[in-house]
């Protein structure tokens, strides 16, 4: 068992054991118009975790989120939230109404409640722009912003708030490959510094294998959830995924093989294959859907899959065959 | 100057002040037909009022906040959207009104001065409601100015950052039901919404902050009513529409010049 396979067992023991999560959501059903969008959803996030949540179009995430947000209630299931917690929401914004005229900088004073007043504020907006690598948008209209820019400054805004835990709904959509391994980096930086959980929503399975300590995967019921290493061999998540996720894992895989030296202290290369695939992603077929809403994610061993209901055969063993057409 | 047009000059002010900053969270809200609604339904109030024997400020205020609220519960209905809601809303009390009007016994109403205002009639009385209801609405609109931005901006961001959603809104929906019943006299029901929008659609070419389209929207506001009041005494026009036609100039003009600055 490598270093940091066991520091994050260790954290999300910590988690279990010492406190609470910071958020968590059970058999969370939520229907519209007689559709049902979730059903049996569930969903946590430790103190100071990344995790990011997953799955197809339509799948319910950006839902699931807004119910964690309490901007949707649910029609069944348990949303915990830590007391006094306090959250940063970077939603999914990418155009500005232009008849308000509005700067970065007054828009962050909005968001500060306008408690410390003039110089502090403005001070703390300063920083917060900073560490979002949004400095130089300072005096810039709103409606003038790149999406890429609008959400740094969302995230400078949320930060501005200084919140226990960060969520963000699909910050890298739109962007190239360097933009999101900067955008990550930052996320990481952020939990450094301020020691806060962040939630992600996404659908860019190479930014969640590199940079997430957990994964939960939905669509429209929690399909499996874990580390990443486990959660993308999952069959359920193949099945979800199916060539995509084949393209994308050859492109995670080929990363791996050659910059393991440089990722060494977080997911070193050589430890993939044997101790990871030993927990629970590889016995899909014995679980039921009633036993997906019960287990508390964070109460098994770091790195088990969970494995929830329907799809009893893994159709996916073609897609991986695929592979190396696609790298 | 004579008595009449001095009174004129300050519930036109009045009226015009308090339009700026509203209309701005009206145009950024993109509710001017919601304004309209309220304003068509102004005129029930007006025959309620003349029905009752109340104040018929009062009587719109009432009318006003009625609609708000039946609109509120109507817009939760999906197999109707909201301007058919507002449509139907706005017409039927329009209509109702003037059924009601036609019906009151022994009365001849000036429908006219209703639909298009009567500034140069206006009153003491008229003057204490315009200038004792803005200043309310004014105090009510200061506190509610942050949290009502953030929810303009992003309703989800502010209701994250723990905005109470409903009862700000509700605020709001009353400060517009104050307006549209100050404002009556001025311009007339079916005019109103004009001055909300025009004088904050004006502003935006040169404002670069919320405060300042506020304020800008109500300096706009009083100029066309001051253009508006001399041209009505210098070529006997209606005061009311004599004032929109103003602010109308005015908002082509800056758009002309300005157009292609702000896109």
């Amino acid at each position: 068992m490598n270093a940091a396979h066991e520091s994050a067992a260790m954290m999300a023991t910590a988690a279990a054991e010492s406190n609470a999560p910071l958020l968590r959501l059970d058999g969370i059903r939520f229907r519209r118009n007689g559709r049902v969008i979730l059903d049996n959803a569930e969903l946590s996030v430790g103190g100071g975790e990344i995790v990011t949540l997953i799955g197809p179009n339509g799948a319910g995430k950006s839902t699931l989120v807004k119910i964690a947000l309490n901007l949707l209630a649910a029609d069944a299931g348990v949303v915990t939230r830590a007391p006094n917690l306090r959250i940063g929401y970077v939603p999914q914004l990418t155009a500005f109404d232009p008849t308000l005229p509005l700067n970065v900088r007054r828009f962050l004073d909005l968001a500060g409640r306008g408690r410390g007043r003039g110089n502090a504020d403005a001070a703390a907006a300063g920083r917060a722009l900073t560490q979002a690598g949004a400095a130089d948008l300072r005096d810039a209209p709103l409606q003038e912003l790149s999406g890429g820019e609008m959400r740094r400054v969302l995230l400078a805004r949320a930060l501005l708030r200084d919140p226990d835990l960060l969520i963000l709904d699909e910050p890298g959509a739109g962007m190239d490959i360097n933009g999101q391994v900067e955008l990550y980096r930052l996320f990481q930086a952020i939990r450094a510094r301020r020691h806060c959980a962040i939630l992600l929503v996404s659908h860019d399975l190479y930014m969640v294998m590199a940079a997430t300590d957990r994964v939960f995967c939905l669509n429209r019921h929690l399909c499996c959830s874990g580390q990443p290493e486990d959660v993308r061999r999952h069959p359920q998540f193949l099945a979800l995924f199916g060539a995509r996720a084949a393209a994308e894992l050859a492109v995670y895989q080929h990363h791996h093989d050659h910059e393991h030296g440089l990722h060494g202290d977080i997911r070193p290369a050589g430890a993939t294959a044997g101790d990871v695939v030993s927990t629970a992603a590889e016995s899909p077929a014995g679980d039921d859907g009633a036993g997906a809403g019960a287990g508390a994610a964070d109460s098994r061993p770091a790195g088990a899959a969970r494995v929830a209901p329907e799809s009893p055969s893994p159709p996916n063993s073609h897609s991986a065959r695929d592979r190396p057409t696609h790298g | 100057m004579d008595d009449f047009l001095i009174r004129a000059l300050l519930g036109g002010i009045g009226v015009a002040l308090l339009c700026g900053p509203l209309g701005c969270l009206v145009v950024w809200q993109r509710m001017a037909y919601f304004g309209a609604a309220l304003s068509h339904a102004a005129l029930l109030g007006v025959a309620l009022g003349l029905f009752l024997h109340l104040n018929l400020q009062f009587a719109i205020l009432l009318v006003s906040l009625a609609v708000s609220a039946l609109l509120a519960l109507m817009s939760r209905r999906r197999d109707l959207s909201s301007d058919t809601v507002l449509g139907i809303l706005a017409h039927g009390a329009l209509a109702l009104g003037l059924v009601l009007l036609a019906a009151l016994p022994g009365i001849r109403v000036d429908l006219a001065g209703y639909l298009f205002g009567d500034l140069l009639a206006i009153n003491r009385a008229d003057l204490v409601w315009i200038y004792a209801g803005g200043a309310a609405a004014m105090t009510v609109l200061l506190r509610i100015w942050r949290p009502l931005l953030s929810l303009i901006i992003s309703r989800d961001l502010a209701r994250v950052d723990g905005v109470a959603e409903p009862r700000i809104r509700a605020l709001f929906f009353i400060l517009l039901s104050v307006v549209v019943a100050v404002s009556m006299q001025v311009v007339g029901i079916l005019l109103i919404v004009s001055l909300l929008i025009i004088p904050a659609a004006t502003a935006r070419h040169f404002a670069g902050s919320p405060e300042a389209m506020a304020a800008l929207a109500a300096l706009f506001g009083v100029a066309a009513v001051g253009g508006g009041l001399s041209l009505s005494l210098i070529a006997d026009t209606p005061a009311g529409p004599s004032i929109v036609t103003v602010g109308a100039g005015m908002f082509a003009a800056v758009a002309i010049t300005r157009g292609r600055a702000t896109g």
